[in-house]
């Protein structure tokens, strides 16, 4: 069981870091939206494991709270920046709205290579 | 009695362990994915099978009903919310220019083929135009869809 114990909370802490790297790195600030819902669903995730593997089940109503909280973090963060959005030209997309940051320097790559 | 309680015991532990290597995936995906759509991708991967997998698991663990309705709570609620968060981040992140459109094979939202001609300064991903108004008066007048004053 300590074998078990060891892994899944190495599989968790990993993805929980990487989660942490793309919420420091992501470029736009819909990046780090994804990264903070994916690190609050690894943390109920690794809540859920503890409480599987301890058998206790005083955590499990924290999980409830875990991911509402992670809905209405996501949905306000989305709709906020949709209220910036300005006019749409007909494409579907926004008027006079810079290029994404990634989309430039993955253009950039791909011509210099 | 005690062989089925160790049965029971060994499944919950698999569906807790592949529920916690589902959320290793999503971290790997959301580092090496190219941009917002693809890394949603990757990172509702544990919001939907891997939740489920893990609140099967404890529910299996875990005696006593209270335990199991709380968890089946949490699953359903998972499963009621990950599309709608998922549908506002998608659609803004598409009106926010945050997709690869180099990358996408087909694009059914693009109608016209109003190039992406303003704006290519170093301003960062997030950032409004310095002029939102004559950002779009330029883009009309461009087009051809002034309307004459």
């Amino acid at each position: 069981m300590t074998v078990v114990s060891w892994l899944a909370y190495g599989l968790l802490g990993t993805g929980a870091l990487l989660a942490l790297v793309r919420l420091g790195l992501g470029p736009s600030l819909l990046d780090r939206v994804v990264a903070t819902d994916t690190l609050l669903v690894i943390i109920a995730a690794g809540l859920a494991v503890h409480a599987g593997l301890q058998r206790d089940p005083t955590v499990v109503p924290v999980l409830v709270v875990v991911s509402l909280l992670a809905f209405v973090g996501s949905v306000s963060v989305a709709r906020y920046i949709g209220g910036m959005l300005i006019a749409s030209t007909g494409d579907g997309q926004d008027v006079g709205l810079p290029e994404a940051a990634e989309e430039r320097t993955a253009r950039s790559l791909e011509v210099d290579r | 009695m005690s062989d089925v309680q160790s049965v029971t015991d060994v499944v919950a532990v698999v569906l807790l362990l592949l529920g916690a290597f589902l959320c290793l995936t999503a971290g790997l995906g959301l580092v090496r994915f190219p941009d917002v759509l693809t890394r949603m991708h990757a990172g509702t991967k544990p919001q939907v099978l891997g939740v489920l997998l893990i609140m099967i698991g404890a529910a299996f663990r875990l005696q006593g009903w209270s335990a199991t309705w709380m968890l089946l709570l949490v699953a359903v609620f998972q499963m009621l919310t990950a599309p709608v968060s998922a549908h506002m981040i998608s659609r803004v992140a598409y009106r926010r220019r945050h997709v690869r459109r180099d990358r996408l094979l087909v694009d059914e939202l693009r109608t016209g083929e109003a190039a992406d001609r303003l704006y290519r300064g170093d301003e960062p991903a997030d950032a409004p135009p310095e002029e939102p108004a004559t950002a779009l008066l330029e883009n009309r007048r461009d087009e051809g869809t002034l309307p004459s004053s």
